[in-house]
């Protein structure tokens, strides 16, 4: 793709930010691409890893929190494990996730978004996982009734989701983690 | 040999069969088991995706009650492995995530409890020699391809379980069981894990490859010890087929289930029947030890 800059805009752009909120040095980058040819998505994305990380340094603002990679990235962790300067990339992508949820950034096919909130909602309730209650939630927000359905009839039959909530986790505790680190964000603010 | 079990969430849905071989394995073994009393979700991706905070305080939470118990924690999810690993990683080396965990928890956690993967445990405690000598079944040269996926070997400074590019722990195990372990180039590829319900086409993608190497390796079955990995291998051949008319027709199964039909327990007990793909080819291969001298 094409990348224009603009050169007063570094400064504004989002490089520190992510080196900050992920604890990362991304100035080392000298753009081998070895994060690339270990991606398992880079085929399938159009900016892969070294492309976002070379946009960073050239200054890319909040339109970089719109790149597909950021929630087609499996965080497979194998960039970071072969990259030469030891760069935690997924740890700055995961950076990038948080500011894009700040920005509300467009929906990204499949929602990735919503799956997480609806994902950490049931272990806020339940203290656990509970897949029925997060598949639909899933499934209403991103109207995807008939996706997989041929699936759910075996996978009750064998048990693979539970019908009712998960019982024996520590509730209180679950709950309270999520409202502190609620709390503590806000007070950062 | 007594440990802090954390079974994870996917033991009570999806991975109940993995959940149920390992306890019944290690009972076998005679390794103990202590359940965590009160075990909360590790948050596994959507909460790293979330907050750096929330990543490392609800795996420290399971931390702090396995540290009680004064035993290591052992877990057979790859994912919680991971979160676990890293939890450990984030307070050990980063002073700021410490203090939040601490105001989060309303308690100090200094990051010392070992986390073990129930293969680690297999492989350093148990060890190779016991466990050969307590298989009733062998394999009897049945092909398995050995499937680690990411987050068992990755990231390596983290989880620091075996080679994190070419592992052998649970080669080592399918031998010691008499099977014939595969070299093959997708070990410690990615199946496409979290994307399970949000891109199901990557995922298909990325499964299929996987299993095309698999078999073009001669594979009769692939073993695995991550619930992720089994899922999407094993439930996604069906859209595989639909997507690419490649039936790859390939039983996904637990370590722990391979090995504990060789300890000769019952395929109910093991949660067979779980599998999507029958497993029926790899236990017609089960040849008596006795029978094979």
């Amino acid at each position: 793709m094409t990348i224009r800059i603009k050169k007063d805009k570094i400064a504004q752009g989002l490089l520190r930010t992510v080196e900050k909120m992920a604890d990362v040095d991304l100035s080392t980058c000298f753009q081998c691409k070895k994060c690339d040819s270990g991606c398992p998505v880079s085929n399938l994305t159009g900016s892969p890893p070294s492309e976002i990380l070379r946009r960073l340094h050239l200054g890319a603002g909040n339109e970089l929190l719109e790149s597909d990679l950021v929630w087609m990235c499996v965080s497979c962790e194998t960039c970071f494990a072969r990259c030469p300067m030891g760069i935690d990339i997924p740890s700055a992508i995961d950076a990038l996730r948080v500011l894009a949820v700040e920005q509300r950034t467009p929906t990204p096919e499949g929602n990735m978004p919503l799956f997480n909130r609806v994902f950490l909602k049931t272990v806020k309730i339940f203290g656990r996982t509970y897949d029925l209650g997060m598949i639909t939630a899933h499934k209403i927000g991103t109207n995807s009734y008939m996706k997989d359905a041929d699936k759910f009839p075996v996978m009750l039959k064998k048990r693979k989701i539970a019908l009712l909530p998960p019982r024996g986790a520590d509730r209180k505790m679950a709950k309270r983690i999520f409202d502190s680190v609620r709390r503590n964000k806000e007070n950062q603010k | 040999m007594k440990y802090a079990y954390y079974p994870g969430c996917a033991s009570d849905s999806t991975a109940r069969d993995q959940h149920t071989s390992c306890v019944a394995v290690a009972r076998s073994l005679g390794i103990d088991l202590a359940e965590i009393a009160g075990w909360i979700c590790c948050g596994t991706t959507p909460a790293h995706q979330t907050d750096r905070v929330l990543a490392a305080s609800l795996p420290a939470a399971n931390l702090v009650r396995a540290q009680k118990m004064g035993l290591d924690i052992v877990v057979t999810c790859a994912a919680c492995y991971s979160m676990l690993k890293m939890a450990n990683h984030e307070v050990l080396n980063h002073p700021k995530v410490r203090e939040h965990v601490r105001e989060v928890l309303g308690q100090d956690y200094d990051g010392s409890v070992r986390v073990r993967h129930f293969v680690e445990v297999l492989l350093e405690d148990v060890e190779i020699d016991r466990i050969r000598k307590a298989l009733k079944h062998s394999l009897n040269g049945l092909k398995v391809a050995c499937y680690y996926g990411c987050l068992l070997v990755r990231p390596p400074e983290v989880n620091q379980f075996d080679d994190p590019e070419n592992p052998n722990s649970l080669d080592r195990l399918v031998t010691a069981m008499g099977g014939e372990s595969l070299d093959w180039p997708h070990k410690v590829e990615c199946c496409g894990g979290a994307l399970s319900l949000t891109r199901t086409d990557v995922v298909v993608k990325l499964s299929d490859a996987v299993l095309t190497m698999a078999r073009a390796a001669g594979a009769d079955c692939v073993a695995v010890a991550c619930p992720m990995c089994q899922i999407n291998l094993d439930l996604r051949q069906r859209d595989i087929k639909k997507e690419t008319g490649r039936d790859h027709n390939l039983p996904i199964i637990y370590i722990t289930q391979l090995l504990g039909l060789c300890l000769g327990i019952s395929a109910e007990e093991l949660g067979l029947e779980k599998l999507m793909v029958s497993p029926e080819s790899v236990v017609k291969r089960l040849t008596r030890v006795e029978e094979l001298v």
